[in-house]
């Protein structure tokens, strides 16, 4: 593995371009253009204030970057680095600003949630779209890019409305009969899109492209219900986290559960491997600070390795605050792998641990158990290789061959915040407050460096 | 209780009578069960009855018996009466305490679906109060001229896809639907192939299963017919009906409702039969183990039990040893406290055990060599003592040779040798008194102390060597003239005995036709005889 040079960052602003070609990272107010394997300055943009979000358009041609205090959206082209366009949403002010999948229309959701201003750059139209739902994830595009669905709010009731988005047509609206409508995706097939409920009540709505409704799924009523949705990248299964500690997947053909994943907090199945980050003994010599509290605070800079636990074993719980609102309990992070085996999932009350779903045998694989509390996980685009971040000085790698744990070089203070998969899944990005590096893996055949075997891994 | 007094009435006076007494109203039943069930203990009481009972007392017996029958099933009675309202009123309790908690459920769930209600009512309020902020401050903001809603571009950007942008029609509102509609029947079109595949794949399975299932019970189906008739009738009634099926189900290829109802019912009915077949057979087994025929093939089943459990003991006993084993392993290796020093331990080990492997196998080696070494020493030895041996017995005989021709030329005047001599060469007997006489004035000044320590040298001697047919010829002549020497040293007169042993040693030596030397040794009767190996290795 190799760690590439450290350079400055803010607001964990830091994306590959789609077709992997470059990386673009924020400082401050101004927008430095990379190059993915050479790390090489290839433009530098200013903006009239701090950017408070970053995107690529879908074609790698523009950036954009809003600023929302300002309530201003800025684009930048990369072809012609003296093409400019800004866009002022004035009073309206600018919560938030995504491209739209053609990357030549600019979505801007308004303060309050107003209204949703869809901005061409190929013509001068503009289009409004009313009554926005302010939710977790109120807008979803298709995988191919054809269809928008966005909720919408009216007179207390929910809707969904679907646009073509070559045009912007509105193609179908319908109610939905959720109470408070937290989310809606579509399915990576583009075909169905599933709609889920606020917490307070344990619903999933699946609606087929023409907005018929397929199935209703609701797994218990009363206590909290669904914290996080993901779907599986062949369309085959839904997985539903929920603020039970459970996972339940449901199948594509009935729509139906078809396994529940539980997430104790002792496991003693042999055939599990737990994996347990522990660190190696430091080097003599060291001065022996008061150790820093498990929760909080970054690990001092020694190695650590992990170790297989053997059963039965228990992981570190965390008791949450019951009379407070969005309590730490439930399934908070839901992930699968690209190829469709594996599902990545962090319980919030067990919150140092990642569990590791087999799907094809519908069971637990793998657990890693790390010192910290696991701040992301993301998968790799192209190999099931789960990347994981503590907010310690290391990234913690996992696939099925096993998994490592590598210290990011340097001072040693590098606090890693966030990560990023480069498009190829050749390289990962290392976000941490004030800087960022970019970490390469070799990708020879039979060299299996990056993951040692099963055992003490370095 | 005053049923018990007409109980006691003196016209029954025999206890069988009690029970068949009809004045007992329906309500002493009870009582008079609890009467019928002591009468049992008749047996015991007419023991008892016996000790205090007489003749003439027996009413007032009787009477003091019922009496105390009556008292006993009376507590009894009071006893379970009190048991059961005890547990009645537990029962009661725990009822109550049911419908307590089935009551406080039931109201915390109407509390919360009321809080609920409420909350999603407040919550209406509360938004529509939002809205009506938001449409004031939407008007607000519309108003405000002065702060410009605008996007400004250098220049305008052509499409993605490089089309020009079409107006929105109602053509193009169908044209959308139209594509909508495609996306999703494509998506349905492919679910459906792939589950149209998954089915054809299962049907063929299942078909296989089914064939195999036939083809499994058929060889049986000689044996078992005289039992199960249904059976191999339906078994051969499904083969024809699978030909039916099959040449129905290639020309109508899958997805017929009878079709696939069929096939699940005559794999229902297959496997039912091989069920039955197999559990017969098992029954089969179970009783040959109870009849226990053919022990010879069948252990019998506490044999077989002893066995399973001395194997049970011995797995058990290698597993512990196994473990011990492991253990000591890891203690030795994990005394290690680092990676390096374990691998490297681990080398030494195996370092230290190939050192001495090497160090046995060298010395084994050399073992081996001294052996072969001394093997061949050995036979070579061996060989040279031989030659030794044929050398000695070369000498000797040359000694001996000697010693004869010593004697010869020492007896010169005695012609006796040299008419043996030429009694060799076949000469007549005449001579042979002549060399007698000779051999008579001779001998006696010549070799008298040696002659019969020779000869008995020679007697002792001769039988030791190892022989042939012609040695012993030669020595049995040898013998002979010895004897005839002895003869000729102590009688002189007894020419006979000598001519025949000359006579016999003539035949013999023709027989024997020695060469040169070995003939001159014998003739010379040699007195000279010290070696045993009369034999020599060139005879031959």
């Amino acid at each position: 593995m190799n760690f590439s040079e450290v350079f400055k960052l803010s607001s964990l602003l830091c994306k590959f371009s789609p077709d992997g070609k470059y990386l673009a990272s924020c400082v401050q107010y101004r927008l430095v253009v990379r190059d993915a394997n050479t790390l090489q300055i290839l433009q530098l943009y200013t903006c009239l204030d701090q950017i408070q979000h970053l995107e690529w358009s879908a074609d790698s041609l523009f950036i954009l970057c809003a600023l929302y205090k300002r309530g201003l959206v800025q684009v930048w082209s990369l072809e012609q680095p003296e093409w400019h366009c800004k866009i002022d949403e004035g009073s309206a002010g600018l919560v938030a600003s995504s491209w739209s999948p053609d990357g030549r229309h600019i979505l801007n959701t308004t303060e309050f949630h107003l209204r949703i201003t869809v901005w061409s750059l190929c013509t001068k139209s503009v289009s409004y779209i009313k009554y926005p739902k302010a939710c977790q994830q109120g807008i979803t595009f298709t995988r191919d890019g054809r269809y928008l669905a966005l909720a919408e709010r009216r007179d207390c009731r929910d809707y969904v409305s679907i646009f073509v988005c070559s045009d912007w047509q509105l193609l179908r609206h319908f109610d939905t009969d959720t109470q408070d409508l937290a989310g809606i995706e579509w399915a990576p097939n583009g075909c169905v899109l599933a709609v889920w409920d606020s917490c307070l009540e344990y619903k999933v709505l699946l609606y087929s492209l023409d907005g018929r409704l397929l199935s209703a799924f609701c797994a218990y009523e009363w206590s909290l219900g669904i914290k996080s949705v993901a779907w599986s990248p062949s369309s085959q299964f839904l997985a539903i986290g929920s603020y039970d500690g459970k996972v339940r997947i449901l199948n594509h053909v009935t729509w139906k559960m078809i396994t529940e994943f539980e997430h104790p907090a002792t496991v003693n199945n042999p055939k599990i491997v737990v994996y347990k980050e522990a660190e190696k003994s430091p080097p003599l010599g060291h001065l022996a600070f008061p150790p820093p509290r498990a929760a909080t605070g970054p690990l001092t800079s020694s190695e650590s390795k992990y170790e297989i636990a053997s059963m039965p074993v228990s992981l570190q719980t965390l008791k949450p605050a019951t009379d407070r609102a969005n309590p730490r309990i439930g399934v908070g992070a839901l992930a699968f792998s690209p190829d469709n085996y594996f599902l990545a999932t962090r319980n919030d009350s067990v919150p140092n641990a990642v569990w590791i779903w087999d799907i094809r045998k519908l069971r637990l694989l793998a657990v890693l158990e790390q010192l910290c509390t696991v701040r992301a996980f993301q998968w790799g685009p192209q190999q099931p290789r789960l990347a994981i971040c503590t907010g310690g000085s290391k990234v913690y790698l996992w696939s099925p061959a096993g998994c490592v744990s590598v210290q990011v070089p340097g001072e040693g203070d590098f606090q890693v915040l966030s990560l990023c998969w480069h498009p190829s899944g050749d390289s990962l990005a290392l976000l941490s407050k004030d800087h960022f590096c970019l970490c390469f893996l070799e990708m020879e055949k039979g060299v299996r460096m990056a993951f040692g075997q099963r055992g003490d891994c370095t | 209780m005053g049923d018990w007094m007409t109980v006691t009435d003196p016209e029954s006076k025999t206890l069988p009578q009690y029970t068949s007494e009809t004045k007992m109203s329906p309500s002493s039943l009870y009582s008079q069960q609890v009467l019928c069930s002591s009468i049992p203990l008749s047996k015991n009481v007419h023991s008892y009855f016996s000790a205090f009972c007489t003749e003439e007392n027996i009413e007032q017996s009787i009477s003091y018996l019922d009496q105390e029958q009556l008292e006993s099933s009376r507590r009894e009675m009071i006893g379970l009466q009190e048991r059961d309202r005890q547990l009645q009123c537990k029962n009661r309790n725990l009822h109550q305490l049911l419908k307590n908690e089935k009551d406080e459920v039931q109201k915390l769930q109407n509390i919360i679906a009321s809080r609920a209600t409420q909350y999603n009512h407040d919550m209406k309020r509360k938004e529509r109060e939002y809205n009506k902020l938001k449409e004031r401050l939407h008007q607000l903001v519309m108003n405000k001229k002065d702060k410009k809603i605008a996007m400004e571009v250098l220049n305008y950007v052509g499409r993605a896809d490089g089309k020009r942008g079409s107006w929105r029609t109602g053509k193009t509102e169908a044209r959308n639907e139209d594509e909508m509609y495609k996306i999703l029947l494509n998506d349905y079109e492919y679910r459906q192939k792939q589950i149209l595949m998954e089915n054809a794949e299962l049907k063929k399975v299942l078909q296989q299963m089914k064939k195999e299932m036939i083809s499994l019970l058929s060889p049986q189906k000689q044996k078992p017919r005289e039992r199960a008739d249904d059976s191999t009738g339906t078994v051969i009634s499904d083969v024809e009906e699978d030909a039916g099926e099959l040449s129905r189900e290639s020309i109508w290829d899958l997805s017929c409702e009878t079709v696939r109802e069929q096939l699940t019912n005559s794999i229902r009915k297959q496997w039912r039969i091989l069920k039955s077949h197999v559990e017969k057979l098992d029954n089969q087994v179970s009783k040959v183990h109870l009849e226990g025929f053919n022990d010879e093939d069948v252990i019998s089943r506490q044999d077989h039990e002893q066995e399973t459990e001395k194997l049970e003991l011995e797995i058990q006993q290698c597993k512990e040893m196994i473990k011990t084993q492991q253990q000591l392993l890891q203690q030795q290796l994990a005394t290690a406290c680092d990676d390096d020093t374990t691998s490297l331990l681990r080398d030494c080990y195996l370092l230290e055990e190939k050192e001495r492997l090497k160090e046995e196998w060298s010395l084994f080696k050399e073992q081996k060599k001294n052996f072969e070494k001394e093997r061949r020493s050995f036979t070579e030895a061996a060989i040279r003592l031989g030659l030794e041996r044929k050398a000695f017995e070369e000498e000797r005989a040359s000694w001996l040779k000697q010693q004869f021709l010593n004697m010869t030329t020492f007896d010169h005047q005695n012609s006796e040798n040299v008419k043996l001599f030429s009694a060799f060469s076949g000469s007549s007997d005449r001579d042979t008194p002549t060399l007698h006489s000779r051999s008579r004035q001779k001998k006696p000044h010549g070799v008298p102390s040696g002659s019969p320590v020779c000869t008995s040298k020679l007697t002792k001697s001769l039988p030791a060597s190892p022989s042939t047919s012609d040695f012993c010829q030669t020595r049995s002549c040898a013998s002979e003239h010895s004897s005839s020497i002895n003869v000729l040293n102590i009688t002189p007169e007894e020419t006979k005995p000598n001519q025949v042993g000359r006579e016999c040693t003539n035949q013999k030596w023709s027989m024997s036709s020695r060469p040169g030397s070995q003939e001159g040794c014998y003739s010379g009767c040699s007195l000279a005889y010290t070696s045993s190996h009369v034999e020599k290795d060139d005879l031959p």
